[in-house]
């Protein structure tokens, strides 16, 4: 069924009879992609570990209250959300439907942009509270907070939340991007370019995002060399490969959100 | 790309979503009921995170509907990754435990 799809496919594209058919019977892209995520999943699996070796061996604090519960539960429901808003994009674009596709990417952005400011403002306010790592930077209020013995009586705490919380937010921060581009294409570089001036001017300098947005301008210096270098039309495969990326990003926050949140529940 | 038959029954990810809201909501009881210990609250929790991951994957990802040979490299492939982890990681990380700290 998968070849003949493909020969289809390869026909529409005017390419029938040009390419051998793949091993796995999908396209490259797909296969590429889907080892891609094979080899990243070791990468948290291996933080995941970490982390439930700490939790099980070590005197864990439960620092979680309601409020950050109910911001992480949340925070779920916008990545779950955005799984599904990442499905119809893809039948849009398999119907051809450039509108549709590009409104439920834009959707999908849209949960996950309100994934990233939640959980950045769970990070200013644990960060203001006195959970801290070493290269963050500080203010007075720092070691007095609700949660400065946490930080100081078991920093593996500190470390391990903010190591693993950090890389899947990093993760979700390529993933809105890379739908930006399919979504957008060029016109989403200026759109870039303003989020990240006027997130740096707009984040004061005492808190750790006004450093981690750089990443924004990495984003977009890549963006922008794929999209000149190698500008094309997205088709339904680019798209499916993008939804790919994106519902693991919603994968690995499954295992995040009840190890690092409900694991350490203050009842 | 998986085939147009799958495509028209949108309706399943419909009912996948819910259930995904569902398991989430379950986990969040457990997490304030605490009714287990660490250990056994974190294999439940790690239970439900499996069932969880396996709809994302199987209908979200369209591995399902993938041809067998790709679904059996990729997740044969992955799980043997985490048992190798499990079986040289935590022990190794125990030695510490075992073997106490030099003063």
């Amino acid at each position: 069924m998968a070849d003949a799809v493909l020969e289809h496919n390869a026909a529409a594209h005017g390419n029938a009879g040009e390419f051998e058919a793949p091993l796995f019977g999908a396209y490259s892209k797909k296969v590429g992609m889907w080892l891609f995520l094979a080899s990243d999943s070791l990468t948290f699996g291996a933080l995941l570990f970490a982390f439930s070796y700490n939790r099980i061996y070590t005197d864990w604090p439960t620092p979680f209250g309601k409020e950050s519960i109910i911001n992480a539960t949340i925070m779920t429901a916008c990545l779950l959300s955005s799984s599904l808003t990442m499905v119809m994009a893809v039948f849009a674009a398999q119907r051809h439907d450039r509108s549709w596709t590009r409104n439920w990417l834009l959707a999908t952005m849209a949960f996950g942009t309100a994934f990233i400011v939640l959980h950045g403002m769970e990070w200013t306010h644990l960060i203001h509270e006195g959970l801290t790592l070493p290269g963050f930077p500080t203010t007075i209020e720092h070691g007095s907070g609700e949660y400065a013995k946490v930080a100081a009586g078991t920093p593996q705490f500190a470390a391990t939340f903010f190591g693993l919380t950090a890389m899947h937010m990093l993760h979700v921060t390529i993933g809105v991007i890379y739908l930006g581009v399919v979504a957008l294409r060029k016109l989403f570089l200026p759109i870039l370019g303003i989020i990240y001036v006027a997130a740096y001017f707009l984040i004061p300098s005492d808190n750790v995002f006004h450093y981690g947005v750089h990443v924004l301008l990495i984003g977009l210096i890549v963006s922008a060399v794929i999209l000149f270098l190698k500008p094309k039309d997205y088709d339904a495969n680019d798209v499916e490969v993008s939804g790919l990326y994106w519902h693991f990003v919603d994968l690995v926050w499954m295992f995040i959100f009840p190890l690092v949140y409900l694991m350490s529940t203050k009842v | 790309m998986h085939d147009v038959a799958h495509s028209d029954n949108k309706a399943q990810y419909f009912w996948v979503w819910g259930a995904l809201l569902v398991l989430t909501g379950v986990e969040v009881w457990l997490g304030y009921r605490q009714i287990f210990e660490p250990v056994r609250m974190l294999e439940a929790l790690l239970f439900l995170s499996i069932v969880k991951s396996a709809l994302i994957i199987g209908y979200f990802m369209h591995l399902k509907f993938e041809t067998a040979l790709m679904r059996w490299m990729l997740v044969l492939s992955v799980t043997a990754c985490f048992i190798i982890m499990y079986f040289f990681f935590f022990p190794d990380a125990g030695r510490i435990i075992r073997l106490g700290v030099k003063p």
